[in-house]
C-alpha cells in the first residue's frame, strides 16, 4: 500500500496517514470488572485478517475508518465514523 | 584452488556430514513439541535433551531452519536493560554466548565490539543514567560517557550530527557484542539432532486439539501428532498460534525492517545506536553495514520491503555519518515482530494446560536466544515457570503489574 483515500482528501500517499488501531468497543469504565478492563486495555486482536481500523490524514487532521486486509496490505474501504454500528 | 583440496572434495572417503538428520515421516506422538525452527525453538530443543534428558521432542518449521527472524536480525548482543528482570535475564543469556562456539563446536563468529547508545537530549541522558545503575547493581559494565568517548572509538563520527542534535553523552556497554545469526540456529539445531530431537522443516501447523483445558495433539499439514506439552516459538506468528488455543494476548505485529550496505574496509568497530535518530549501525565481519531503524508506521502480517524505510534510515545516518553517502545500499528485508504493550517478552505457562508461550520478542529476541532455550526447557521439563521469567508471564496483563521496558529499547518506537 503507498495511496491511501482520505474520505475528505481522495488519494494521497500513505505517510501522510496516522494509524491508530483496531475499532474496539469500550466497555464503561465504571461498571467494567477489572479483568473486563484489563482485557480491554491490553488484549488485542493479533491475527491477520479483514480488519477496521482508525486512521488519521494528519495534515488535515481527519480521523476515518478504513477496512483493511493486515495480511495482503490492501485497503477495501474508508469512510466516516458514524456511531458504533 | 590447489588440485590437491578439489581431490580431496570430490573424494566419496570424506563426506562432508550433514548438519541435520532428514526425517521422513512424523511419529504418531512425542513428549514435546516445539512449533518454530528458529533460534528459540531449537535452542529450547537442545537444552530439554542436554539438560532434562527430554529427546523424544520434535521441532515444526513451517519454512526453513533460522529462515524467520532468526535470520533477519541485525545480531546484536546485549544485556544493558532497565528493570532488574530484564539485566537479570538478558544478562545469563550474554554469559551463555560467550561459551557458545565452544560448547557446539562451531564457529559463531562471536565479536565482542562494545556498544554505545547514543544521548541527543537531556531526557535521553537521564534515562542512560538510570539504566547504568541498574545495570551496575547486577554487575553488568555499563557507564555514561562523555560525546569525546564516543568520538574516540568511532572517528568518523560528525558528534553534532549535522548540527542539530549533538551527542550530550552515551551509555557504554562493554560486552556489547555480534555474532553470526545463521550459525546459532545451526548450532542449536545439530546439537538437539545429536541428542535425538527430530527437526521437520516444511513442516505446518494447522492446529491444535485442546480438551478440558488440556493439550491433548497438533495437527500438521505432514499428519497428526498426539502430545501433551507444545511451545509455541514462532516470533511474528504468535497471535496465529494463539488463535488455535484461544488464548488472548496484547501481541500485536508490526513489521521491522533492516539493510545492510555493500561490503567496506572495516572502520567502525563499535556498535551504534541512536534513539533520538532512530537508527542503529554496525560492520560485520565481511565489512557490510548492518542499520536497522524503528517500526514500520502500521500492523502488516508480511514482509515487504519499503523505499521509505531506507529513506528515513540513510536520511539519519547521513547526520551521523556524513562520508557514507557514497556507499551503496546493497539489500533491505523485513521481519515481522511480535510486539507488547511493555517491551518485554511474554514467556512461560498460559491458561492452557501443556500449552507454553516463548513469545514477544518484537524488536529485542536475537540476544535472547540461549537464555529463552534454557529457561523454557525448565518450564517445560518441571511445568514450573524458571525464576528468570516469573516477570515475563503472560497473566500480568490482567494483574494491571507491567514490565516496563521500553526505556531500554534499542530506538524509539
Amino acid at each position: 500500500m503507498k495511496i491511501m483515500t482520505c474520505p475528505l482528501n481522495g488519494p494521497r500517499p500513505v505517510s501522510e496517514f496516522h494509524y491508530w488501531g483496531e475499532v474496539r468497543p469500550m466497555p464503561n469504565p465504571a461498571t467494567a470488572s477489572d479483568d473486563a478492563w484489563a482485557d480491554y486495555i491490553f488484549n488485542r486482536n493479533g491475527a491477520p485478517g479483514l480488519k477496521k481500523e482508525w486512521w488519521c490524514h494528519t495534515p488535515s487532521n481527519t480521523w476515518f475508518i478504513a477496512e483493511r486486509d493486515t495480511e495482503k496490505d490492501v485497503v477495501l474501504k474508508t469512510y466516516f465514523y458514524e456511531g458504533d454500528q | 584452488m590447489p588440485w590437491r583440496l578439489l581431490r580431496f572434495a570430490l573424494n566419496k572417503k570424506h563426506p562432508e556430514p550433514r548438519m541435520f538428520t532428514f526425517h521422513e515421516k512424523l511419529k504418531s506422538s512425542y513428549d514435546v513439541v516445539i512449533i518454530g525452527g528458529g533460534g528459540h525453538g531449537l535452542s529450547a530443543a537442545y537444552y530439554l535433551a542436554r539438560e532434562h534428558g527430554i529427546t523424544n521432542v520434535c521441532v515444526l518449521e513451517k519454512g526453513y531452519i533460522g529462515g524467520g527472524n532468526t535470520g533477519r536480525n541485525t545480531t546484536i548482543i546485549r544485556s544493558n536493560y532497565l528493570t532488574p528482570e530484564g539485566v537479570q535475564f538478558y544478562d545469563e543469556s550474554v554469559r551463555l554466548w560467550q561459551d557458545l562456539s565452544e560448547d557446539f563446536d562451531l564457529n559463531l563468529f562471536y565479536a565482542n565490539r562494545g556498544h554505545f547508545t547514543l544521548a541527543h537530549t537531556d531526557s535521553a541522558l537521564r534515562t542512560m543514567r538510570w539504566r547504568a545503575e541498574v545495570n551496575k547493581h547486577y554487575g553488568v559494565a555499563s557507564e555514561v560517557v562523555g560525546p569525546e568517548v564516543v568520538k574516540e572509538a568511532a572517528p568518523m563520527i560528525d558528534i553534532t550530527c549535522a548540527g542539530h542534535s549533538p551527542i550530550l553523552g552515551a551509555l557504554y556497554h562493554a560486552p556489547g557484542s555480534v555474532a553470526r545469526h545463521d550459525a546459532v540456529a545451526w548450532g542449536y539445531g545439530r546439537g538437539a539432532d545429536q541428542r535425538g530431537v527430530e527437526i521437520h522443516q516444511q513442516t505446518e501447523v494447522l492446529g491444535i486439539d485442546v480438551e478440558g483445558g488440556k493439550v491433548k495433539g497438533v495437527r500438521t499439514s505432514k499428519g497428526y501428532i498426539s502430545t501433551g506439552k507444545v511451545l509455541c516459538a514462532v516470533a511474528g506468528s504468535t497471535p496465529r498460534i494463539l488463535k488455535m488455543v484461544d488464548v488472548k494476548s496484547p501481541i500485536y505485529i508490526h513489521p521491522l525492517q533492516a539493510m545492510v550496505s555493500e561490503p567496506v574496509k572495516p572502520w567502525l568497530d563499535p556498535i551504534l545506536v541512536s534513539g533520538s535518530l532512530h537508527v542503529y549501525i554496525s560492520q560485520s565481519a565481511r565489512g557490510e553495514l548492518v542499520m536497522g531503524a524503528s517500526l514500520d508506521p502500521y500492523e502488516l502480517h508480511g514482509t515487504r520491503s519499503t523505499l521509505d524505510f531506507v529513506e528515513g534510515l540513510t536520511s539519519h545516518m547521513l547526520e551521523m555519518f556524513p562520508f557514507l553517502s557514497n556507499v551503496k545500499v546493497m539489500r533491505q528485508w523485513a521481519g515481522m515482530a511480535d510486539m507488547t504493550p511493555d517491551f518485554a517478552p511474554v514467556m512461560g505457562k498460559t491458561p492452557v494446560d501443556g500449552f507454553y508461550l516463548d513469545s514477544g520478542w518484537g524488536t529485542w529476541g536475537f540476544k535472547a536466544t540461549p537464555v529463552c532455550g534454557k529457561t523454557m526447557a525448565h518450564t517445560i521439563a518441571t511445568d514450573t515457570a524458571h525464576p528468570l521469567i516469573t516477570g515475563f508471564s503472560l497473566d500480568r496483563f490482567r494483574n494491571y503489574a507491567l514490565t516496563g521496558e521500553k526505556g531500554a529499547a534499542s530506538v524509539g518506537h
